[in-house]
């Protein structure tokens, strides 16, 4: 199985690479804009993208197509970046991030592109969003058709109405509905432990009736196997703790909280592209 | 003269009172019954906000949320994206109280057909106290882009306003309250989301007070203090006409204004804080369209307090006798 998977391993590598680099160029483009969450989860979105997710790019709207809201909004760049490489629209559109009557509003807006799943920005709405989608498809008993997936941020836990869905789901065992926590413990005052602990993550939502798998959210085999295994589960709805690393790609912006919210300039994002293209120094020209 | 499709027994001592929010409760059901799209989510007040029918009658469209309202509008907001139409029901003192941002956000921004409901509007909600009487919901709801604000006077207009609503593909907010209300309407009483209706218009005043007359805008449960005046300010010699608006946003416009050009001042009443309510809503039309003197019957930035509802009423200033008096300073 592992070297079944091999090939497509490298072939999602060289995606999240190539979404990394437009993440960059976006917002530096831009002036404005979050950097270390959208390169934190650029793996997790190209294997949903490239691997996991049932979708159709060309039919943005088919009835039985899985659902993804993102419901920290602020990541918008990794979806965007991640969509317009699967197909839902072009590359170029990319670099209107943030600018005036895009359609990529800073922090996503339906009104604006349709195809989203949901508006988001204000932490701490969306897995109750999701929570609702799953239980409309149970009613319908539409369930086992299509999946719901929420990802959502760490540091958006310290909402309590994110604790109000997850007991939610809990009590109504919505093994439809997967949750993928990005937990690369910053927010924008600091280390997620020093502004308001969350440990122990993992038995917290075991308490509430979920079941729970910790991965390394930059293995690509170890994120395809997480939301696979979360489809044998039944009797529960599935979070998959992603430990990742902020800034993921760019040692400058690596771990860096204060990297949160703010864009590169344009010679930290020329140095960050000249990273990115040759893998962290593994190549030698931009151009191999 | 009372308008021809009103209960016949209106001014009189056994004329049947019935809460707001059960008319709700009976609209919920029928509504049910006609799209199977419905379904009801209730944080924790099934009984009191009056979705028990519902939920006995459709158990698989009924959701039990718990006491939690902020969760409470974004799951409705996550059901109707699979096109359920939702109504969350709580008292509006939590909902569109606590969860405002994500009514905003997960519900109107997001262009969704959820329908809210707040029951416990009002100082007359009576001796739970101030804690449990919304007095700023129609100020909350109706600043939100895409929300339509629904206002019953009774029970009747409760119903089919309930009804009504799950046919507009808008986020709606419906106000209810938690006293009896004298059934003022009745099913053939017009009932149009966004028009007002006019529910009384006395007769030809005598030569010489032909200009004594006043327009009485009126919203809610009050609509029926509103009648009350108008019967009183008949006696002595004063015009008036009634409307009662029940649709707060959006603004029948053409009817407000039509009314008012025949009278030429204006009394608003609700119970609401005056700030942002209904009152101010027809000021900001007439201000610009058709600008006449205005009195405002309704909370002055105050907050409530326990007692019965008549106390509570009189206490505020929302009374049959504040409106007289509010129509007496504009004829000075």
């Amino acid at each position: 199985m592992k070297d079944l998977f091999e090939e497509k391993k490298i072939k999602l590598e060289e995606t999240a690479n190539d979404i990394r680099e437009s993440i960059i160029e976006m917002l530096v483009t831009a002036g404005s804009g979050h950097t270390a969450g959208p390169l934190g989860m650029a793996d997790i979105f190209t294997v949903l993208y490239f691997h996991t997710l049932k979708h159709d790019s060309k039919n943005p709207f088919w009835e039985d197509r899985d659902r993804l809201v993102l419901s920290n909004g602020h990541i918008c760049p990794v979806l965007y970046a991640t969509m317009a490489y699967a197909g839902y629209f072009p590359k170029e559109e990319l670099l209107t991030l943030r600018k005036f009557s895009s359609r990529l509003q800073g922090h996503p807006h339906r009104d604006y592109l349709s195809m989203l799943e949901t508006s988001s920005g204000p932490l701490g709405s969306g897995l109750s969003q999701a929570v609702g989608m799953a239980l409309a498809d149970k009613i319908d008993i539409k369930d086992g058709q299509r999946r719901i997936y929420c990802l959502m941020s760490d540091g958006e836990l310290d909402e309590g109405q994110s604790w109000e869905a997850v007991m939610l789901a809990g009590k109504n065992k919505l093994h439809n509905l997967v949750a993928v926590v990005d937990r690369n413990n910053i927010q924008i005052d600091g280390f997620t432990e020093d502004i308001m602990p969350l440990e122990s993550l993992s038995d917290k939502w075991r308490a509430f009736n979920w079941h729970v798998i910790e991965i390394d959210g930059h293995n690509m085999e170890e994120i395809a196997d997480a939301f696979e295994m979360s489809k044998t589960i039944f009797e529960k709805p599935t979070v998959i703790i992603a430990h990742t690393i902020p800034g993921k790609g760019v040692k400058e912006f690596e771990r860096d909280y204060r990297w949160h919210g703010k864009p590169p300039s344009p010679k930290e994002a020329e140095q960050a592209l000249k990273e990115l293209r040759t893998l962290g120094g593994k190549i030698k020209s931009e151009h191999e | 003269m009372l308008n021809k499709t009103l209960n016949k027994k209106i001014f009189d001592k056994d004329c049947e009172q019935i809460p707001i929010r059960k008319g709700f409760g009976e609209g919920l059901v029928v509504a049910g019954e006609k799209n199977p799209q419905v379904v009801a989510l209730c944080a924790d007040l099934t009984e009191s906000a009056q979705v028990l029918a519902f939920k006995e009658k459709f158990p698989n469209r009924f959701i039990e949320m718990g006491v939690a309202e902020q969760n409470l509008a974004s799951v409705a907001s996550g059901m109707s994206a699979m096109g359920k139409i939702p109504f969350i029901a709580s008292y509006a003192m939590f909902s569109p109280g606590r969860n405002w941002e994500q009514i905003r956000t997960t519900i109107c921004y997001n262009n969704r057909p959820v329908k809210i409901i707040g029951s416990h509007s009002g100082v007359s909600v009576g001796p739970d106290g101030g804690t449990h009487q919304a007095i700023e919901d129609i100020a909350l709801t109706r600043v939100i882009p895409r929300m339509i604000v629904i206002s019953p006077c009774d029970a009747v207009e409760a119903k089919k306003a309930t009804i009504a609503c799950v046919e507009v593909d808008a986020p709606v907010y419906i106000r209810l309250a938690r006293e009896k209300t004298p059934v003022m309407t009745t099913e053939e009483t017009l009932f149009e989301i966004g028009k007002a209706q006019i529910f009384y218009e006395s007769e030809n005043l005598p030569a010489g007070r032909q200009d004594h007359k006043v327009t009485i805008i009126a919203t809610g449960a009050l609509v029926y203090k509103a009648l009350l005046a108008a019967k009183s300010l008949e006696a002595e010699n004063i015009g008036s006409i009634v409307v009662n608006l029940s649709t707060i946003k959006p603004l029948d416009e053409e009817t407000i204004i039509n009314a008012v050009k025949r009278t030429g001042r204006v009394v608003t009443v609700e119970e609401h804080q005056i700030a942002g309510g209904m009152g101010s809503a027809v000021a900001e039309c007439l201000s610009s369209k058709y600008p006449v003197p205005i009195e405002f019957i309704g909370v002055r930035d105050q907050f409530g307090q326990s007692g019965t509802p008549d106390e509570l009423i009189e206490h505020y200033g929302m009374g049959e006798k504040d409106i007289l008096k509010a129509v007496k300073k504009l004829l000075v």
